[in-house]
């Protein structure tokens, strides 16, 4: 043994005075952070194992607990921060790639935040959207280029297209990852509120199938769980090429998280690795998407939209401009800051580009090439409110999709740890102790709710625009202007600065 | 009539229900901090939270419909109520004498020896003529109080 | 319709319960010879000992009767039953008519043949009148002998040691409460009443009740004997059949009854102590002299005569009780009868702690818990629903076995089914 140079990164706070020693901390701590000594009967706390998750302090029954940041300094260094020095302990002691949960969290700017909405006011009368009706209907799908219509009626067929009453969908998330309570939630509260979940890379449970019509299956490099019945169970497949979080990286489920239920829904043996390779071994080219695409619309008698998402990386917009040519039907991208059950730390830190960005390029580009209207646009990567939609939806979006803020509608308290399978909430954990925290019945209402609120709010800064259907914002950059951001930020985004 | 039912798929076994339901019966009513601090001798819970990871629930009377425990009280003080169907038990008259812990084909009944042996039971917060303590601070929905079971209700 | 009811203690109880849940009018006739409101048999002993006073021993609220319109003849002894004429025989020769009758007599003292029971001081303990007696003449520091280490002899032994008597029990079995218990339980239960200062005779029994008009002591078989100022005679009970001898109704070693507590003769029901119904645990018919039976059979008949059709199928041996704190619970067959049985046991004598099952083909037929009895109902559950055990066997006798322990679908179909228990 030698000497463990980490200390705890947090200390828990116990009020005395409020503290009745029931011992509801310890037994909802699964870190082990609250400990009872037969001895002295009372309850103590082991700081170190505290990943600041807050279900002890969520579930004691007199809040006699918080809990802080260690208030142990280093010697001030700009440069030389404190969760550098502990990186290079952990490392120095372990020898690994240093791992984390949900996305990025470096203070790089937000661009959402420097882009202030318009609203109506004399010239064009504001609508109340509690006495006027609101339309935030949105279909997914490939648009055709005219339409030909004879004696009142379309000529051809429209391509498939996904209905949405709002424009937020759930984004993928594995079962293996994530556990089955919470794809539950999120399939229910698909269905209650009119639009669609995604099943992530790990398949389709057979308790889910139920909820086909409002999930899209997702095909991964890894192929787990992937047949005729699962890609035709859902009402839309995407084909997962990249992940905000870690874009240019696999996936990697450890073999403990593969119990019995993950390894028949992924359809892998029990207890063994799932690993997704970086790449699909059977795509190099645009071409090899091309094919990869249409075998599944063949597959599916060309009835589902086929989604391709791909991480927001430098290029970005030509690969977009490829994939629609390839024939997606909507193009998904995913910012820097989305979520993650597992990552290397120093790739979500450091790899991609802000979705903001991306989202305007791609649009721009799609636009300027006339093919915008082949694909339909969905981003995600930490959409975080109401009003992250609308500017997505005004920056040239046509829905987004929302993780993290879902699992916080869950109960999540965003404490990083996904990827140790031990998630106090019951979210990010396949161990039967913790899952059952997560009651399906909540979870749907929580999550369902939260769409419902933030399709209200949509609402009221549409009506505020002068505007009754979304169909209107899209891609309406006028209603946009930027703060605090530079001409070249402004060029990108495609966007004046306010006061202009 | 209305009885609660443990759903032990979604029981976190926090015992917070085991805590509360002290609280109701002690004599800080539903006071926690008081209720633990300052009772020197506080109530026996009446709701029991059976483990075994990771399986667990709690467990409280059923007010049999056809109640063991009120036949074979040898004083007569366990009684169901004609109207509300509630099994109570007269504290006053109890001796203590463990037989409707004999009967009790639920294990519901607890030994109270704080004072005057006495059977312990759910009263189903009956003085407080609202959702028992135990159901409404369930955190997890765990515990229902309806009259019949949640999945027979919903056809699971 | 007129219903007449023949005692008035737990079955006669029951009887009016059942009665009254189907028929709110037809008058109802509850005759006894005992002058008391309905009161509780079991708490005599704690009556003796001044735990509970005599307002306390209420079986039912005072308002009771009025309340069910029960017509009461307290104090009345009937002699005989008269199934011809369908009328019960009093002791002053009156008769009353019933349509529906309920025959609820109990038990009396089973008095075996001894010199001197003559004498004065020598008690039964079964009524009320009987701790009256013992109440007027006992004093601190008497010495009472004890006949009889059953459950009433015992209670009698603590009431009395309360009350700061000196007490010896004499006990023709090798053990104390013999039909309770195994040997190793009775050890315990015994070396726990020693240290109260209680004495024991055991494998003897008394010779002689000595003295001239009052008891002076008794001389046991095994040749000591012991001084007593007060001797209670509590080898056991008997049911109380003695109205119906010369009647129509079938008697066996109590009143035969069926299913529907209804005894050979029409219209004439019998429950409780008197009866001997069925003993699911032997599969026979047998005497079963406890409380929770008396008032089961009688609610079951009560509910019969007013025309509900309702079964009690069966009852067995099942006892709650406890001396100076240390509570034990026993049910069924509490000692392997043959190689057909399997026992299981854990002991921990220094801690008065003993826990024993008896499985027949798998299935629970019987148990003793000494001092943790917590939850024992749930063992009496598998016994009454005749539950095959071989699946959980092994978490039997764990501490604090519960539900966590049985099968997943066991467990959700009873807890699921909610009020019926
Ligand atoms: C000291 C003691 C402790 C006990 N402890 C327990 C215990 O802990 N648990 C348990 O389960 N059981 C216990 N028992 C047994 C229990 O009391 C009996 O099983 C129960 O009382 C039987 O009820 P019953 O209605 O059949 O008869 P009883 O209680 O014997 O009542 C018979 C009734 O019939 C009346 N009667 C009898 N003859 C006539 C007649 N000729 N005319 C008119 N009326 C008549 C009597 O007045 C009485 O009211 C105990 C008994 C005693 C004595
Ligand atoms: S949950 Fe709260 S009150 Fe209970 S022991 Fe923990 S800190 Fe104390
Ligand atoms: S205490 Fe037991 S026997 Fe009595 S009503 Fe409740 S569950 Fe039934």
């Amino acid at each position: 043994m030698s000497l463990n140079y980490m200390t705890p990164a947090f200390i828990i706070e116990r009020d005395k005075d409020r503290c009745i020693d029931c011992q509801v901390c310890v037994r909802q701590c699964a870190n082990e952070a609250h400990k009872w000594d037969e001895e002295e009967q009372k309850v103590y706390s082991e700081d170190a194992n505290c990943v600041n998750c807050h279900r002890c302090v969520v579930m004691c029954p007199t809040r006699a607990l918080s809990v802080r940041r260690f208030p142990l300094e280093f010697r001030y260094n700009a440069n030389w921060t404190p969760e550098t020095i502990r990186a290079i302990y952990l490392q120095a002691e372990t020898g690994g790639v240093l791992l984390t949960g949900m996305g990025n969290d470096r203070p790089y700017p937000i661009y959402w935040d420097h882009m202030l909405l318009n609203a109506s006011q004399v010239t064009n009368p504001s609508i109340d959207p509690l006495r006027e009706p609101m339309e935030l209907k949105t279909y997914l799908g490939r648009k055709p280029d005219f339409l030909k219509i004879k004696n009142g009626k379309l000529l051809e067929d429209i391509p498939p297209q996904l209905e949405l009453d709002v424009p937020i969908m759930f984004s993928a998330m594995s079962f293996g990852s994530i556990s089955l309570n919470a794809h539950k939630s999120l399939a229910a509260a698909a269905q209650q509120v009119g639009t669609y979940w995604n099943t992530g890379e790990g398949g389709l449970h057979r308790d889910l199938v139920q909820y086909g019509d409002h999930t899209i299956v997702q095909v991964a490099s890894g192929r787990f769980g992937i047949n005729p019945d699962y890609l035709k169970a859902g009402a839309a497949i995407e084909i997962k090429i990249g992940q905000g979080a870690k874009p240019g990286i696999g996936g990697h489920l450890p073999g403990e998280k593969v119990g019995e239920e993950v390894s028949k829904t992924r359809m892998i043996p029990l207890g063994t690795d799932a690993l997704s390779p970086a790449p699909h071994h059977d795509i190099y080219s645009i071409e090899d998407l091309r094919q990869l695409i249409y075998s599944l619309k063949e597959a599916t008698e060309y009835q589902k939209p086929v989604f391709v998402k791909i991480a927001a990386v430098h290029n970005v917009a030509a690969i977009a401009s490829g994939i629609v040519r390839a024939g997606a039907d909507v193009v998904v991208i995913d910012g820097y800051r989305g979520g993650t059950g597992a990552a290397p730390l120093r790739t979500r830190d450091s790899v991609g580009i802000p979705i903001e960005f991306a989202l305007a390029a791609v649009d721009t580009r799609l636009r300027e090439e006339g093919i915008r209207n082949k694909a339909s646009l969905v981003i995600g990567g930490s959409i975080r409110n109401s009003t992250d939609i609308v500017k997505a939806i005004a920056l040239g979006a046509d829905a987004v999709y929302i993780g993290t803020g879902a699992l916080i509608a869950l109960g999540c308290h965003l404490c990083q740890k996904c990827y140790t399978g031990k998630c106090n909430w019951g979210i990010a954990t396949q161990d039967p102790q913790l899952y059952k925290r997560l009651n399906p019945e909540i979870g749907a209402e929580r999550a369902a709710n939260l769409l419902k609120a933030w399709a209200h709010e949509i609402e009221e800064l549409l009506g505020g625009m002068g505007i009754n259907a979304l169909e209107s914002l899209r891609g309406n950059r006028l209603m946009l202007r930027g703060i605090g951001l530079t001409d070249r930020e402004l060029n990108i985004l495609g966007i004046k600065a306010a006061g202009e | 009539m209305k009885r609660v039912y443990a759903r032990e798929e979604y029981c976190v076994g926090c015992k917070l229900c085991e805590i509360h339901c002290i609280a109701a019966h002690s004599k800080y009513k539903n006071d926690l901090i008081k209720t633990f601090k300052k009772d020197t001798n506080p109530p026996v819970s009446r709701i029991l939270v059976e483990e075994n990871k990771p399986v667990s629930f709690a467990l409280q009377c059923r007010h049999c419909d056809d109640a063991p425990c009120t036949k074979a009280c040898i004083v007569g003080a366990m009684q169901k109520d004609p109207e509300t169907g509630i099994v109570t038990n007269e504290e006053d008259r109890c001796v203590g004498c463990w037989t409707c812990i004999l009967v009790c084909p639920y294990g519901a009944i607890q030994r109270d020896e704080r004072g005057h042996k006495v059977a312990s039971k759910c009263d189903l917060c009956s003085e407080n003529g609202k959702v028992p303590a135990c159901v409404e601070h369930c955190p997890n929905r765990a515990l229902e109080y309806g009259e019949e079971p949640f999945y027979l209700a919903k056809g699971k | 319709m007129n219903y007449v009811i023949i005692g008035n203690s737990a079955a006669a109880i029951g009887a009016v319960e059942g009665i009254r849940q189907v028929d709110k009018t037809n008058p109802i006739v509850l005759i006894s010879d005992e002058p008391y409101h309905t009161y509780s048999r079991p708490l005599i002993s704690y009556y003796l000992a001044g735990k509970v006073a005599e307002d306390k021993m209420l079986y039912r609220k005072h308002d009771f009767y009025e309340k069910n319109k029960v017509t009461t003849m307290l104090g009345t002894k009937v002699v005989a039953v008269d199934t011809g004429n369908k009328e019960v025989v009093l002791e002053n020769d009156e008769k009353v008519p019933y349509d529906k009758l309920l025959i609820a007599t109990g038990s009396v003292p089973f008095i075996p043949p001894m010199a001197g029971l003559d004498k004065n001081n020598v008690f039964t303990f079964i009524k009320m009148d009987d701790i009256k007696a013992i109440k007027e003449v006992v004093m601190v520091g008497n010495k009472a002998v004890i006949i009889g280490a059953g459950l009433i002899g015992l209670k009698a032994a603590e009431g009395l040691t309360n009350l700061g008597v000196d007490v010896t029990v004499v006990e023709l079995a090798n053990r104390v409460l013999p039909a309770i218990l195994d040997e190793d339980a009775a050890g315990i239960v015994q070396a726990h009443l020693e240290k109260q200062g209680i004495k024991f005779e055991l494998n003897t029994s008394v010779e002689a009740i000595t003295g001239s008009e009052k008891v002076e002591g008794v001389s046991l078989k095994n040749g000591k004997s012991y001084a007593a100022d007060i001797v209670v005679v509590a080898v056991g009970v008997r049911p109380n059949t003695e109205i119906v001898k010369d009647s129509q109704i079938a008697v066996s070693r109590g009143i035969v009854i069926n299913d529907y507590c209804q005894t050979s003769i029409d219209d004439v029901y019998a429950a409780g102590d008197v009866t001997e119904g069925y003993d699911i645990v032997y599969a026979q018919q047998r005497v079963l002299p406890i409380l929770p039976n008396a008032y089961n059979q009688g609610e079951t008949a009560g509910l019969n005569m007013a025309g509900k059709i309702s079964i009690f199928n069966g009852g067995f041996a099942m006892n709650s009780i406890g001396f100076f704190g240390l509570p034990m619970i026993t049910a069924g067959i509490i000692k392997s009868e043959d190689e057909n049985y399997e026992v299981l046991v854990k002991s921990v004598p220094e801690q008065g702690y003993y826990k024993k099952i008896i499985l027949k083909d798998n299935v629970v037929v019987g148990y003793i818990y000494l001092n943790k009895v917590d939850r024992a109902g749930i063992v009496t559950s598998l016994i009454k629903d005749k539950i095959n055990v071989a699946d959980f066997k092994e978490v039997l006798l764990k501490d604090g076995f519960g539900y966590i322990d049985l099968p997943q679908e066991l467990r959700k179909s009873r807890l699921l089914r909610g009020g019926i228990a």
